[in-house]
C-alpha cells in the first residue's frame, strides 16, 4: 500500500517535472513583458519533432538530440520574437491572445502538412528502458531520469536568476521594467534572451515529453490548458511558483488517475477553480 | 423592424421553403449523370490519422476500379468535420441540398453518426458508416449501411481465447465512449460465461494524456492479462506504459481487440507490442492475393503507410457503393440503392464480408492475432479465425 | 435613409412608461449602417437559398458571441467557459424534446432558465479576480460540466450525444426540414430579439456603469455603483443568451454532442468577438460570420490544411487591423474624418 503511494508520488512528480520544464518559459515570459503566448506549446512541439525526427532519419542517439531540440526551439522562437511577437507588446490580451492562437493553428496544419497526422514514434536508449528497483518500489528508469534532468535544470535556472548579472536585470525588469529601463537595462534584449531560453526548454520538454505525453500536431492545443494551469496557479513570473504548481498538478493528476479513476478528472479542475479562487493572483504571484 | 418585415417576410419565406425542400428531394438518378459521393471524415483535430486512412482507401479504391461505373462518373466530395457532431449533420445537409449528392459516407465517430442518421432518412440518400463502431448505429436510420465493424463483433473471440489459454483473471481498460463501453460489455459477458474472473474494469478518458496512472494500477492488482479498447491512435501510448512499467515482465498479458496494435501505428510500436494477442476482423498481414495487392498498392500511393482498420472499412464501402451502382444500372435511387447492399457478398482484403440484409451491418470473419516480427517488423499475424461473426454477437 | 432608420428604431426600441424621464441616450438611436446590416441578414437567406443550414449556425454562433461580448466587452469579463452556459441551454432544450416536448419556443426559454441558473450561481466565483483567474475559474467550471455530462450517460447519452430530439413545428406552422430554411428564420428572429435587448441594455444607465467598471473597478463603488452586484446580473443575463443560443443549436440540429461544453468551443467564440472587435455589440455578429465562413470555405477548399490560413487570418487580422474588423473600420473612418 505505502509501496503504491511513493510510486504514485514519484509518478506525479515526474509527471509534474515535464510540465514545468514545458510551462517555465512561458511563466516568466508573460511575467516580463505581460505577453500572453497561447503558441508556447508550439516551441515544444517543435523541440519534438527535432527530436523525433534526427532520431528516425539522421539516427541520431536519443541523448544527443536533446540538446538540439533545446537550439531549435529557441531559434524558433527568438525568430519569432524579433519579426512578430515584439509588435504586439503593446497590444490588449485579447489581440495577443487571437494572434498566438492563429500561430498555433499554422503550426498544426504546417505539421499536419509536413509529418502527417500520426504519433511519431521514439524508441528509448535500452538503459532508460524498464524499470529500476529501489527497496521493494518499482521506478520506471526513464521518469527517474527525467526527474534527474529537470531537477539540474531547476537548479541551473535557480543559479541563473540569483547569481548572475543577467538574472538580476531579469528579476528587475520583471518587477518594474519602466524603472529597469531607467537604471540603463536594455529591457528588450533581456527578454529576447528570456524568450529564446524559455522556447528552449519548452522544446527540451517537448523532447523529452515524447515519451509521456505523445506527439502529433494537435499537441500545442491539447496541453494548452495544462501549461496555462501551472502558470496562473503558480503566479506569472516565478519559476517557485511555477514548479510548485506543476508538482501539484503532476501528483493530483497522477493520484486521482490511479486512486479514483472514475472522477479522475474532475479533481483536476475543481482543484484548479478553488485554487484559483483561494489564490486569485497564484500562488506566488505578485500581481493581480 | 421586427412587426413590420415580418408578417410578410414569414409568407415568402414560408413558400420559398417550401420550394427548397422540393429541391432537396434528391431525384432518381439518371444514367449518365455523375455518381456524387459525399465523404465526411475528421481530417483534422485528434482523429485526423483515421480521415487519412479512410480518404486513402476510398481514392484507392476509385484508382484502382476506374472512375466510372455503370456509366457513370464517381465524384468523391471529401469534407472535413474535425469530429463535432453538428459539424457532420450540417455539412451531410449541404452535401444533399447544394451538391445533391447519391451517397453520404465516412462518420469517424459514434456521435457523428447518430447526428446525421436523421438526414439520410429524410432525405433517403444511404448513408455508408466506414468507422463509427457502436452496435446501435444501423438501427438509427433505414439509410445506414456499416462497411466497418462492430465492437461486440471483434470482442468475443479473444475473450474465448483467453478462457481457453489458462487466463483466469483479467483487468479490463477501455476507452470511456460507446465503442468501449460496448467492447467491455461484450469481454465482461463472454469472459465470465467461459468461467473467468473479472478483477476490476477502468474507463479512461476519450482525450487522455497520459496512460501511466491508469497502466501503474493494472501491474499493482496482478491480473492474468490486460484487456484493452483504445481508439485507433492511442495505442502507442498504452504500449509504452505497459513495457515502461514492466507488466510483461510481471507476468501480465495484453490482448484486445486490434486497435490496440492499430497497424497505422504497429511499426512506431516496434518489439515491445510482439506477443499481444488481439482478435480483429483485419490485418494488413492477412495472407491472401487480395490482401496483398491491396496493401501494395495502398503504400505504393501513400509514401509506404500501412492500411489499418480504419482503411478497409473505406474500401469495401466504396465497394458496396459501385456493386449497388452495378446492381440498379446505374439508376438507381436511395431506397434501391440501400436494397442492392442487402446481402451483398464479396471478399474484401480482409476475408470474406456480408452485408446482414435486415440488420444492414456487416458480417465477416474475425480472426486471432498474435503481433510477431517478420522481416524485422511488427505484424499483426493471425493465427485462427471465427467465420461469419454476426455484427451483434458478443 | 436616416429618417427612416429611426422611424424603425422607435418601434424596434419601445420606451417603456416611466424611461421617458430618462435622457434619452444617443446609442439608442438606430444608424443606418445598422439597419443595413440586419436588412443584409434578411437578404442573405433569399441571395443563398442552398446555404440556410450554414447561415443559422453563423445566426446562433452570432447570438452565442453577442452573449460573450455582454461580459468581455461591456463588464470586462475574460471568460473561456462560455460554452458551460451554452451547454446547459442544449441539453436543457435537448432534454425537454427528447421527453416529449418538443414545442420549440417554450424550449428556448427553459434553455435560458437553464443558461442563467447557472450563470448566477458561478458568477459569484467569478466576480473576484483577476484576468487569469477568472480564465481559468470559467474555463474550469466548463470542462468540469462537460465531465459531468461525460459521466451521466443515462440523462445526456454520454460520449455518443443525446439524440432523439424530436422538435415540434415552430409555432405549429413550419418545421425544421433538410434545407435549415426554418431554422435560419428562427434563429434569425430569436437573435434580432435578443439583440435589441442587449443594445437596449448596453445603452442604458445599467451599460453605461459596466463599462465604468471594466474602465475602472477601484473608482465605481466611489460614485456608488455596487460592482459586484453589477456583474453577477450582466453575467446571468449574458448566461441566459448563451443558453438560448446552445438550444437554439439543439433544436435546429436535433443532437446535442458532449463537444457543447467543449473548451474549443468557448475558445472560438472568444476569438470571434476579438475578430470581430469587442464591446461593440455588432462585433460578435461579424466576428462570427468572418470565422465561420472563413472555415467553411477554407475547409471546403483544403479538407486538411485549412487551419492553416484560417490562423493566418487572425494573425493578419491583429498585425494590420487592431481592434477586430469593426475596429479597423472605424478607425479608417476616423482617419478620412480628420483629412476632411
Amino acid at each position: 500500500m505505502v509501496g503504491n503511494f511513493i510510486g504514485v508520488l514519484f509518478d506525479g512528480v515526474a509527471y509534474g517535472s515535464l510540465l514545468f520544464v514545458i510551462s517555465i518559459g512561458l511563466s516568466v515570459t508573460m511575467g516580463l513583458m505581460n505577453f500572453v503566448n497561447l503558441a508556447h506549446g508550439a516551441f515544444a512541439m517543435v523541440g519534438g519533432y527535432a527530436c523525433a525526427l534526427l532520431m528516425t532519419r539522421a539516427g541520431m542517439p536519443f541523448l544527443a538530440t536533446l540538446p538540439v531540440a533545446f537550439v531549435v526551439a529557441a531559434v524558433a522562437g527568438i525568430a519569432l520574437e524579433r519579426t512578430l511577437y515584439q509588435r504586439l507588446y503593446k497590444a490588449t490580451h485579447l489581440d495577443q491572445v487571437m494572434f498566438t492562437i492563429g500561430v498555433v493553428f499554422m503550426a498544426v496544419a504546417a505539421t499536419t502538412w509536413v509529418f502527417g497526422p500520426s504519433q511519431q514514434p521514439v524508441r528509448l536508449p535500452e538503459f532508460l528502458r524498464g524499470q529500476v528497483k529501489v527497496a521493494g518500489v518499482g521506478f520506471g528508469a526513464y521518469r527517474l531520469f527525467l526527474v534527474a534532468v529537470v531537477a539540474a535544470i531547476t537548479v541551473a535556472l535557480h543559479l541563473t536568476m540569483t547569481r548572475t548579472r543577467f538574472g538580476a536585470q531579469v528579476r528587475a525588469a520583471v518587477d518594474n521594467p519602466v524603472a529597469a529601463a531607467g537604471l540603463g537595462i536594455d529591457v528588450n534584449r533581456v527578454f529576447g534572451v528570456t524568450f529564446a531560453l524559455g522556447s528552449g526548454l519548452a522544446g527540451l520538454g517537448g523532447a523529452l515529453g515524447i515519451d509521456v505525453l505523445g506527439l502529433e500536431p494537435t499537441f500545442p492545443l491539447k496541453y494548452m490548458v495544462y501549461f496555462l494551469l501551472v502558470v496562473a496557479i503558480g503566479g506569472a513570473g516565478t519559476i517557485k511558483g511555477g514548479l510548485v504548481a506543476a508538482m501539484i498538478l503532476g501528483i493530483c493528476d497522477v493520484a486521482g488517475k490511479y486512486y479514483v479513476p472514475q472522477i479522475g478528472s474532475f479533481i483536476i479542475y475543481f482543484l484548479m477553480v478553488a485554487l484559483m479562487i483561494a489564490f486569485p493572483a497564484g500562488l506566488y504571484g505578485r500581481r493581480s | 423592424m421586427n412587426e413590420r418585415i415580418h408578417p410578410t417576410r414569414r409568407r415568402v419565406l414560408q413558400g420559398l421553403a417550401g420550394a427548397a425542400a422540393l429541391n432537396a428531394l434528391p431525384l432518381r438518378a439518371q444514367a449518365g449523370e455523375p455518381l456524387k459521393i459525399g465523404l465526411i471524415l475528421p481530417m483534422t483535430g485528434p482523429f485526423a490519422s483515421t480521415g487519412k486512412q479512410v480518404s486513402a482507401a476510398c481514392r484507392l479504391y476509385v484508382q484502382r476500379n476506374g472512375d466510372t461505373v455503370a456509366g457513370r462518373k464517381v465524384d468523391l466530395i471529401v469534407k472535413d468535420d474535425a469530429g463535432v457532431p453538428d459539424t457532420t449533420k450540417r455539412i451531410a445537409q449541404e452535401l444533399v441540398v447544394q451538391d445533391k449528392v447519391h451517397v453520404l459516407a465516412g462518420f469517424g465517430l459514434t456521435p457523428l453518426a447518430l447526428a446525421t442518421a436523421p438526414v439520410a432518412t429524410e432525405a433517403k440518400v444511404p448513408m455508408i458508416v466506414m468507422v463509427a463502431a457502436t452496435a446501435i448505429i444501423p438501427t438509427r436510420s433505414p439509410f445506414i449501411v456499416r462497411s466497418g465493424f462492430t465492437l461486440p463483433q471483434v470482442t468475443g473471440p479473444v475473450a474465448d481465447w483467453a478462457a481457453k489459454n489458462k487466463i483466469r483473471r483479467v483487468y479490463t481498460m477501455v476507452t470511456d465512449y460507446g465503442p468501449g463501453l460496448d467492447a467491455e460489455k461484450a469481454f465482461h459477458a463472454r469472459f465470465k460465461a467461459a468461467g473467468g474472473e473479472i478483477v476490476e474494469s477502468v474507463r479512461t478518458p476519450l482525450a487522455n494524456p497520459d496512460f501511466g496512472p491508469f497502466v501503474q494500477k493494472v501491474k499493482d492488482k496482478a491480473p492474468d492479462a490486460l484487456f484493452v479498447f483504445v481508439p485507433s491512435g492511442q495505442g502507442l501510448a498504452v504500449m509504452k506504459q505497459f513495457e515502461e512499467r514492466g507488466l510483461r515482465q510481471a507476468g501480465i498479458r495484453m490482448i484486445g481487440t486490434g486497435d490496440v496494435t492499430d497497424d497505422d501505428l504497429l511499426e512506431s510500436m516496434g518489439p515491445p507490442a510482439v506477443g499481444v494477442i488481439t482478435s480483429f476482423h483485419y490485418s494488413a498481414a492477412h495472407d491472401s492475393p487480395e490482401n496483398k495487392a491491396y496493401v501494395d498498392a495502398f503504400g505504393k500511393a501513400n509514401g509506404g503507410l500501412r492500411p489499418n482498420f480504419h482503411s478497409v472499412g473505406g474500401y469495401d464501402g466504396m465497394h458496396l457503393i459501385y456493386e449497388a451502382v452495378k446492381k440498379t444500372g446505374g439508376k438507381g435511387s436511395g431506397e434501391e440503392l440501400v436494397n442492392a447492399m442487402k446481402g451483398m457478398s464479396w471478399t474484401s482484403p480482409r476475408g470474406p464480408v456480408t452485408i446482414d440484409p435486415t440488420a444492414r451491418d456487416v458480417v465477416q470473419t474475425v480472426y486471432l492475432r498474435e503481433v510477431k516480427m517478420v522481416g524485422g517488423k511488427p505484424w499483426n499475424v493471425e493465427f485462427d479465425k471465427f467465420d461469419n461473426v454476426k455484427p451483434q454477437e458478443g | 435613409m436616416a429618417d427612416a432608420a429611426e422611424t424603425v428604431a422607435d418601434r424596434a426600441a419601445p420606451r417603456a412608461p416611466g424611461a421617458a424621464l430618462v435622457p434619452r441616450l444617443p446609442d439608442a438611436r438606430w444608424r443606418p449602417a445598422e439597419v443595413v446590416f440586419w436588412l443584409a441578414v434578411v437578404a442573405a437567406y433569399f441571395v443563398f437559398p442552398k446555404h440556410h443550414v450554414i447561415g443559422s449556425q453563423i445566426l446562433i454562433t452570432g447570438l452565442f458571441a453577442l452573449s460573450l461580448d455582454l461580459i468581455l466587452g461591456y463588464a470586462g469579463i475574460v471568460s473561456l467557459g462560455h460554452a458551460a452556459f451554452f451547454g446547459m441551454g442544449a441539453y436543457a432544450a435537448g432534454l425537454l424534446a427528447v421527453h416529449g416536448w418538443g414545442e420549440p419556443v417554450s424550449g428556448l426559454a427553459v434553455a435560458a432558465l437553464a443558461g442563467a441558473a447557472t450563470g448566477y450561481l458561478t458568477s459569484f466565483l467569478v466576480v473576484r479576480g483577476s484576468d487569469l483567474a477568472r480564465l481559468m475559474v470559467t474555463l474550469g467550471i466548463g470542462l468540469m460540466l462537460f465531465e459531468a455530462a461525460n459521466q451521466l450517460p443515462s440523462i445526456t447519452g454520454g460520449a455518443d450525444g443525446l439524440s432523439g430530439v424530436a422538435m415540434w413545428k415552430v409555432l405549429g406552422a413550419w418545421s425544421f426540414g433538410m434545407t435549415g430554411s426554418t431554422a435560419y428564420v428562427y434563429s434569425g428572429v430569436v437573435l434580432f430579439a435578443l439583440f435589441v435587448v442587449a443594445r437596449r441594455l448596453a445603452a442604458s444607465p445599467f451599460g453605461l456603469s459596466l463599462r465604468g467598471v471594466r474602465e475602472n473597478v477601484k473608482r465605481m463603488p466611489a460614485i456608488g455603483a455596487p460592482v459586484a452586484r453589477r456583474l453577477v446580473a450582466v453575467y446571468t443575463i449574458s448566461a441566459a443568451m448563451a443558453g438560448v443560443a446552445g438550444g437554439l443549436l439543439a433544436q435546429t440540429t436535433q443532437f446535442v454532442g458532449l463537444d457543447v461544453f467543449g473548451f474549443p468551443r468557448s475558445a472560438d467564440l472568444m476569438i470571434m468577438v476579438v475578430l470581430g472587435g469587442a464591446g461593440r455589440l455588432y462585433g460578435g455578429l461579424v466576428g462570427a460570420a468572418v470565422f465561420m465562413i472563413a472555415h467553411h470555405w477554407l475547409s471546403d477548399v483544403n479538407p486538411i490544411y485549412w487551419q492553416f490560413w484560417l490562423g493566418l487570418l487572425l494573425v493578419l487580422v491583429v498585425l494590420f487591423a487592431r481592434g477586430g474588423i469593426l475596429g479597423a473600420i472605424e478607425a479608417l473612418r476616423g482617419r478620412r474624418g480628420m483629412q476632411r
